[in-house]
This record gives C-alpha cells, sequence and structure tokens, in this order.
C-alpha cells in the first residue's frame, strides 16, 4: 500500500486511512512503520493520527459502529438506540468488548438528517432509518458475527428524496450544449460569464466566484511553478446539511463539470476532490464517474479534445474532522498534515495545495457553474435577488412532515419553506446549522438570501415540544468536540461554555445555576466572536446567542439563584468520607446556605 | 516614509512588517505569548489581538499598511486579553509560587500587566504527567500553554523536529519525537534553542532554577525589587 501512495509523505491521511481499514485500529508500533516509510518524524504521524476522529491510536472493535450524533438524530430517538444496542451487546459506549469484536460510539452528524436515526459501520458503510426492531436485528448479526456485507440490503438504502427540484435538482437539459463546446471559449470569457451571473459561493461565506476565479488565475506563481490546482469541497460538515451529498450522487457529473471549467479558466491541472469521510460509501460510484469520463476524453492529457490542457480529478478522503471544511484546513489535510486552519494571507488562491494558486469552491457551486457556463450568467441572474442571485438547495430535516431536499430560488421566505415541508407549528428553525442563525417564529417572513438570513443549506425545524436551551447546548457540545485546538479562544471557550450550559441544564452542580453564569456565558460569547483564528470558533456561539435573545426564558427557568454558585456541591463531596466512616448523623454534613 | 496610527500615535513602517513589529520597533508594547522574532509565527495565543481599522486582528500576523488605524490599549480589549489569560491560567495547571520560571515567565508578566487578581473561570485541572526523563531539560506540561515556539525553534532553528503538536480542541497536547514519546529518549540537547524558547515553565534546562535572585529576574519591576 505504501508504494501504492509513492512513499509520498503528503499521502499520510490517504495511508492512516487504508491502514486502519485493515487494522480497525492504529497501535504505536503500526504508526512508527508509516512515520519510517513516509520519512516523517514519529511525532508528526501522531499528531496527525490524533487528531482525525475517525482515527483510533487506541483499540476499538473489529467491527466499529458510530452512531450520527446530529440534534435530528437525537430529536428521532438516537440516544435511547444507542444504549439499547450497546445493552444487547453487553459493552459500554466507547468501549469494545472483552474479546475485541465492536464497539459502539457517537460521531458528529452524518448526513442523513432526513432518514436519521443513521449510524455509520466501520467508517464505510451507513444505516439509516433506525429503530428498535432494526436495532435489535443489528445486535443479533453482530453477535453471531455475520459480515456487514450479508446484512440487508435495504439497511444501506439511502434516499436522496428531492421535494422541490428548481433548475440544479432538475439536472441539464438533454440539448445543453457539451462540455468540449464549453471549454473551447476564451478561459477569461468564463470568468466573465461567472461575474455576470453574480455566483456566490454556496459553501457559506458567499463570495464572488468570479473574482476567486479570476485572482487565482492572475497569481504570480514565479516562486511554485506554473501548476494551479482546483478543489470541490464536499467536506460538508455542518450539522443538519445534505445537499452535497444529493448532488454528488445524482448529478457528479454536473459537478465535474464544474470543476473542469474552473480549471480551463484559472489554467489548473490537477483538481481534487475533498470528501468527508461520512461519504465513503459513495466513493466506488464517484470513482467510476471519473474512470467513465477518462475514457471518454474529458479527463487527462488533452482533456475535451483541447490541445495542452491536461486536467484530472482525484478524490481524497476526510477522516471525520468537521473544521477540514474550512479552506485553509482543507489544503492542510490534503497535504497529509493536521487540518489546522492556514494563516492568511496569503490566501490559496495565491498559494494553496503544496503552495500552487488554489481555488476552493463548494459542491453545489460548481453544480451552478456547469449550468451557468451553458446557459448564460443572464439567465442565472434573472433567478434569484439582485444581490443573491440564482437557487439554492436546502436539506430540511426535524420536526416536518416531508424532510428532503428543497431548492428555491434565492430571496425565498422562511415560512414558505416551513409551509412546503409540513411543519405548521414550528417555534423556530435553525438555518445555516449551527454556524448559521436560529431563528423563531418572528422571523418567519424573512427570507434566505445574502443579504438577509444566509444559509449553506441546512433548514432544522424544531416545534414547540423541543427545548432550545438543550438544542443550543448539544451544538454548544459540537464546537468544543470539533475545535482543531490551535488558538486559546476556541479551545479553551468552546469548552468553558460547554462546562458553564452543562452547570445550567443540571448535569454538572444540581440546581446551581446562576445569572451570573449567563452572564458569563455573554462575556464568553464576545470573546469567541471576536478573535478566534476562524470561522469554527468565531460562530461557535451563534446558536447561544440566539437562543439567549429569541428564548432567554429557556434559560432563566435554569437560573435557581440571582448570585454566583459554585459548580460543586460541598456536602456531596463529603459522601465517601461519610461512607468510610460509617457515619450518617447531622455532624458529618455540610450545610450551605443555597440549598436547592 | 509611511505609517499608521497605533493607539493615536503614528508609528512609521519598512515593507514585510506585521503590526507587532513594526509597533515594538517604535517602542510600543504589544502583549504577545506566542510570537517570537527568531520564528515563524502561529498566531496561537491570541493576546495580541487588537483591532485594525475596527476589526479584531491578530497582531503578530497581520501586515502592517500605510493609513491604518490600528487600536491596541483600550478598555475592552484590554478586558479581552485578561480573560485571554485567564483561560490559559485555568486550561493548565499553574502554580507561580512554587514554579522556577517565576520572575521569569511571559505568562506571568502579561498576566501582572493585565491586572490578573483572580481566575475567573472554572479551573479545568488536566491530568498532565511530568516528563524527567531527559538528564539537562524538564518537561512540565502542566504549564504548557500551547504556543508552539519549541515546536517552531526546533524545526526552523535547530533543523530537529523535536516536538509536534497532538489530539484536538481541549485535548490538544503537546507531542515528542521519540519511541517511547518522551523527552530524554529524544533527540532534544540543551544547547538546542528549543529548549530555551519556552515562555513559561513548561521546558527547563534542569540545575539553573532560582539562580538568579529576586530583583534581578527578567520581569522584575520596581515593586518586586523592594
Ligand atoms: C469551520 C468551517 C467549516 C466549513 N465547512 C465547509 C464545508 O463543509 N463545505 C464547504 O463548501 N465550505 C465550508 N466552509 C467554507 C469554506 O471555508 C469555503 O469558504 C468554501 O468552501 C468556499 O466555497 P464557495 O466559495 O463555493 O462557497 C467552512 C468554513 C469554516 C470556517
Ligand atoms: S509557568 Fe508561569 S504562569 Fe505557569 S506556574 Fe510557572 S510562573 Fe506561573
Ligand atoms: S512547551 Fe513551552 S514552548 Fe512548547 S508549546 Fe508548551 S509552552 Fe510553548
Ligand atoms: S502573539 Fe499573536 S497570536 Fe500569540
Amino acid at each position: 500500500m505504501l508504494s501504492r501512495w509513492g512513499h509520498d509523505p503528503h499521502a499520510l491521511v490517504q495511508v492512516l486511512r487504508e491502514t486502519q481499514a485493515l487494522t480497525h485500529w492504529l497501535p504505536r508500533a503500526l504508526l512508527t512503520h508509516i512515520a519510517q516509510a513516509l520519512n516523517l518524524p514519529l511525532a508528526q504521524v501522531e499528531g496527525v493520527a490524533t487528531f482525525y476522529r475517525f482515527f483510533h491510536t487506541r483499540p476499538v472493535g473489529r467491527l466499529r459502529v458510530l452512531f450520527s450524533d446530529n440534534i435530528t438524530d437525537r430529536l428521532l430517538g438516537s440516544e435511547a438506540l444507542l444504549s439499547r444496542l450497546c445493552e444487547r451487546l453487553g459493552v459500554a459506549p466507547g468501549q469494545p468488548d472483552v474479546q475485541g469484536r465492536f464497539s459502539v460510539d457517537r460521531c458528529s452528524c452524518t448526513g442523513l438528517c432526513d432518514q436519521g436515526p443513521a449510524l455509520l459501520i466501520n467508517h464505510h458503510q451507513v444505516i439509516t432509518r433506525l429503530d428498535t426492531a432494526r436495532v435489535d436485528a443489528l445486535a443479533a448479526l453482530m453477535l453471531s458475527e455475520v459480515p456487514a456485507d450479508q446484512w440487508p440490503a435495504d439497511w444501506f438504502h439511502v434516499d436522496n428524496k428531492v421535494l422541490r427540484a428548481d433548475v440544479l435538482l432538475s439536472g441539464l437539459s438533454a440539448d445543453a450544449p457539451t462540455l468540449p463546446e464549453v471549454l473551447a471559449r476564451e478561459p477569461q470569457a468564463l470568468i466573465d460569464e461567472l461575474a455576470r451571473a453574480g455566483l456566490r459561493g454556496r459553501g457559506g461565506a458567499g463570495f464572488p466566484t468570479a473574482r476567486k476565479w479570476q485572482a487565482c488565475r492572475d497569481a504570480d506563481t514565479s516562486t511554485s511553478g506554473p501548476l494551479r490546482c482546483v478543489v470541490c469541497n464536499a467536506d460538508e460538515g455542518e450539522p443538519g446539511t445534505f445537499k452535497d451529498r444529493a448532488l454528488l450522487s445524482e448529478h457528479a457529473d454536473a459537478v465535474f463539470d464544474g470543476m473542469t471549467i474552473a480549471a480551463r479558466a484559472i489554467g489548473a491541472q490537477q483538481g481534487w476532490l475533498y470528501l468527508r469521510g461520512e461519504y465513503r460509501y459513495l466513493l466506488p460510484q464517484l470513482q467510476a464517474v471519473l474512470e467513465r469520463r477518462r475514457a471518454s476524453g474529458l479527463l487527462g492529457a488533452n482533456a475535451a479534445g483541447l490541445a495542452g490542457f491536461d486536467f484530472d480529478i482525484r478524490i481524497h478522503l476526510g477522516a471525520g474532522a468537521y473544521v477540514c471544511g474550512e479552506e485553509s484546513a482543507l489544503i492542510e489535510s490534503l497535504e497529509g498534515r493536521r487540518g489546522t486552519p492556514r494563516i492568511r494571507p496569503p490566501f490559496p488562491v495565491e498559494r494553496g495545495y503544496l503552495g500552487r494558486p488554489t481555488v476552493v469552491n463548494n459542491v453545489e457551486t460548481f453544480c451552478a457553474v456547469a449550468h451557468i457556463a451553458r446557459r448564460g450568467g443572464a439567465w442565472w441572474a434573472g433567478i434569484g435577488t439582485a444581490s443573491s442571485t440564482g437557487t439554492k438547495i436546502h436539506s430540511v430535516s426535524g420536526d416536518c412532515e416531508r424532510p428532503g431536499l428543497y431548492e428555491y430560488p434565492l430571496g425565498t421566505p422562511i415560512a414558505q419553506i416551513l409551509a412546503d415541508c409540513g411543519a405548521m407549528d414550528a417555534q423556530a428553525v435553525q438555518v445555516g446549522g449551527p454556524s448559521g442563525a436560529c431563528v423563531p417564529v418572528s422571523g418567519f417572513h424573512r427570507r434566505i438570501a445574502f443579504d438577509d438570513v444566509p444559509s449553506a443549506g441546512a433548514f432544522m425545524v424544531f416545534n414547540p415540544s423541543r427545548d432550545l436551551f438543550e438544542v443550543a447546548r448539544h451544538f454548544a457540545r459540537f464546537f468544543a468536540h470539533e475545535s482543531c485546538g490551535l488558538c486559546t479562544p476556541c479551545r479553551v471557550g468552546t469548552e468553558l461554555v460547554v462546562r458553564r450550559l452543562d452547570k445550567l441544564a443540571l448535569v454538572r452542580g444540581a440546581g446551581r445555576g446562576s445569572a451570573f453564569d449567563l452572564q458569563r456565558l455573554h462575556e464568553l460569547d464576545a470573546l469567541l466572536h471576536s478573535g478566534t483564528h476562524c470561522g469554527l470558533g468565531s460562530s461557535a456561539c451563534n446558536p447561544l446567542r440566539d437562543t439567549l435573545a429569541h428564548f432567554g426564558e429557556v434559560y432563566a427557568s435554569r437560573t435557581a439563584t440571582p448570585q454566583f454558585e459554585p459548580e460543586f456541591d460541598l456536602d456531596a463531596e463529603l459522601s465517601a468520607a461519610r461512607r468510610v466512616t460509617g457515619r450518617t448523623d447531622a455532624g458529618a454534613h455540610l450545610h450551605t446556605e443555597h440549598k436547592p | 516614509m509611511s505609517s499608521f496610527s497605533f493607539d493615536g500615535q503614528p508609528v512609521p513602517l519598512q515593507p514585510g512588517d506585521t503590526i507587532l513589529q513594526a509597533a515594538q520597533r517604535a517602542g510600543h508594547e504589544v502583549p504577545h505569548l506566542c510570537w517570537h522574532p527568531e520564528v515563524s509565527a502561529s498566531a496561537s495565543c491570541r493576546v495580541c489581538t487588537v483591532r485594525v481599522d475596527g476589526r479584531p486582528a491578530a497582531a503578530c500576523t497581520t501586515a502592517a499598511a500605510a493609513g491604518q488605524r490600528v487600536e491596541c490599549h483600550t478598555a475592552d480589549l484590554r478586558a479581552q486579553r485578561l480573560h485571554l489569560l485567564q483561560m490559559l491560567f485555568v486550561e493548565g495547571n499553574h502554580f507561580c509560587p512554587g514554579c522556577e520560571k517565576s520572575g521569569h515567565c511571559l505568562l506571568q508578566h502579561q498576566a501582572e500587566r493585565a491586572g490578573m487578581t483572580d481566575l475567573h473561570y472554572e479551573t479545568l485541572n488536566p491530568e498532565r504527567p511530568v516528563d524527567a526523563s531527559h538528564p539537562d531539560v524538564l518537561f512540565e506540561p502542566n504549564r504548557c500553554i500551547l504556543c508552539q515556539l519549541c515546536v517552531r525553534a526546533s524545526d526552523e532553528l535547530d533543523g530537529k523536529q523535536v516536538f509536534a503538536i497532538g489530539g484536538h480542541g481541549i485535548a490538544t497536547h503537546l507531542l515528542i519525537n521519540s519511541a517511547s514519546g518522551r523527552l530524554g529518549d529524544s533527540a532534544l540537547a540543551v544547547t538546542d534553542r528549543a529548549a530555551h524558547i519556552c515562555p513559561v515553565g513548561a521546558l527547563l534546562p534542569k540545575r539553573v532554577g532560582f539562580a538568579v535572585p529576586i530583583g534581578q529576574r527578567t520581569f522584575d519591576d520596581a515593586e518586586t525589587r523592594g
């Protein structure tokens, strides 16, 4: 395997992944061997192996089950199902059984929110629509050690339920110009067409795509050599988002068309699809599409029949780290390192993958490019609003009758999406995932658009029976778990937020939450919002801030006292001493002022 | 010569300057922990956060540009800096009175400058075993603030790559490159720059502790000098 990767240290993440697929976990001796083979310091290999959530440096079961732990999975009862499976198997979460046959744990969102609760098997297959019957059958198969490829096929079925298709989800019409026809145009003309379209990136930040490409095309390559790169960001880590999964499953050709058009426009030779580890099951199918495109001459030397246009696309698999969706962290990961966001400038368009000018765009952005290049910028600009042109795909999940994919022109009011998906009594919608905004009823007239409520694609609905404090606490845990650990405010701050919320949630120091804790939360929010290294830290408190602002009562009800209360209970701390001495008398207890 | 404004005062700038470099050359203090003139920046501690034309930015990595308006010693930035320092104190286990680095410690110094009198946050009390395996250098991870100066010094100045960063989130920690993961089995020599660059008491050359009398330590001032 090492020779298949050419002993390339930049392939470290892929080498660790493939090794672990065979060995289940990564013992130190194996890391040492890999370090030697790739000529890397052992500590660096260990640093990478301990960074990604899907790498295990401690023993795990030969069969590894990871329950998707997005809030939508929880709303559908994932926690009870996890307990049930653990009970049947006789294991605790995170602990392999004594024979090392299996282990059960949680992972962040798997992008199957419309058909959850879901779980991952060996980071390789997904099981959707879990219920008690499925969990019981699963436990039986696991106990009798039936290999996963012999389990019922319908368990692995992933549905791409398109409930409202607009231009992107309808696909290209049969008489659309072919890719070679599109690519025959001047590279600059391709960029100008995008500028006319007013296309803004669909990955969240909404940066004008034409400007990004132009900057990359104009980048100075005197020091980095003439090579340039195009990267498709298919990390789709934002909980609640699953539109890219659907595009890659149903419209992979359009996505690869978009990447090829980008390569032509900026003069790139190399393309990468950065596929999140959770979507490993899409790999064979995507490889087959690439193979077909190579066979038909759309990729490779003189691609699409253009002399001198040598462009091919490779797939890099992630290993379970949300922060790798941040474009510079993604590039670090592509280069085989920890997914830590880079210092910017220089921006990826100036110096990206291996120092080469690199364009990173979202899956949906490339898909839109494929359409715009054929149907014209003016056509796209005619859809949506003046500053938010075109359509946007929404991944709808949570408390609604019809979860699935909905594509609308930008500028569509939240209320319309709610009506269409059958969510008549929603109390709030989390738009754009945890990094986005929690919109209460009073904001349902607002529109999804870059200048009103921007969205990276997630649309999670909460009905009045849901506790938005618990939603915010869940998201806070997500961010703390996914922090890369580089900068102080994010590394320590996200953890402090979780501890305060746990205290209010009566998990720690029961009944000791106070108004004082709320003030500290406001302060932590301000600190994280201004001055973290990347967008993960600066948006980590968004759910907290929004719910504090709109649903303050769910916090107020948890603040037992106005004054500070320590999270520990002095009297409870003495319980061990009482047990040892056998004393139960009043004298063996401490009396504190604010007893709940 | 072109200049930018630093807390209202003009600071001349040279090509390639970061805000921190230019301000420091002009005699202004920009509080920092993870920056060191001899190695590349990591932008990790965020203690140097300033406001550039109203937007927060790390002074150690932000390019200085003519006409910029930089604010550093304002009340809100001071409060923010104090909280960042308090975060670093609760993240590790810092017991200054018993620490050899006292008086030479940049974290302690910045905390004092920031007027820190309490921890503000609950302590996280991590369990981090001490590594005393090296004959000449002690590694006390309880005091490590993950500034990565040793990582960069070993790589960029010593050409050894003795250190690396492991884990993620609050479990991020310093790794040592050796078969056992211990300092004693690594290539670190006490003469390496990496053995001396630590701003706190996490990496300490042995047998030199408490050698400098109180009053003559790096960060002693009129008050501690007595
Ligand atoms: C923590 C973090 C996670 C991100 N995750 C993703 C992601 O999963 N997919 C994505 O396309 N962009 C993600 N982004 C945004 C990317 O950094 C980048 O802006 C985007 O891929 C650019 O593509 P676009 O211009 O087509 O939107 C993330 C950003 C941050 C800060
Ligand atoms: S390293 Fe600095 S802050 Fe930490 S205990 Fe020692 S003197 Fe105090
Ligand atoms: S040991 Fe010292 S120099 Fe190294 S990362 Fe920790 S605090 Fe920084
Ligand atoms: S000195 Fe700038 S971030 Fe640490």
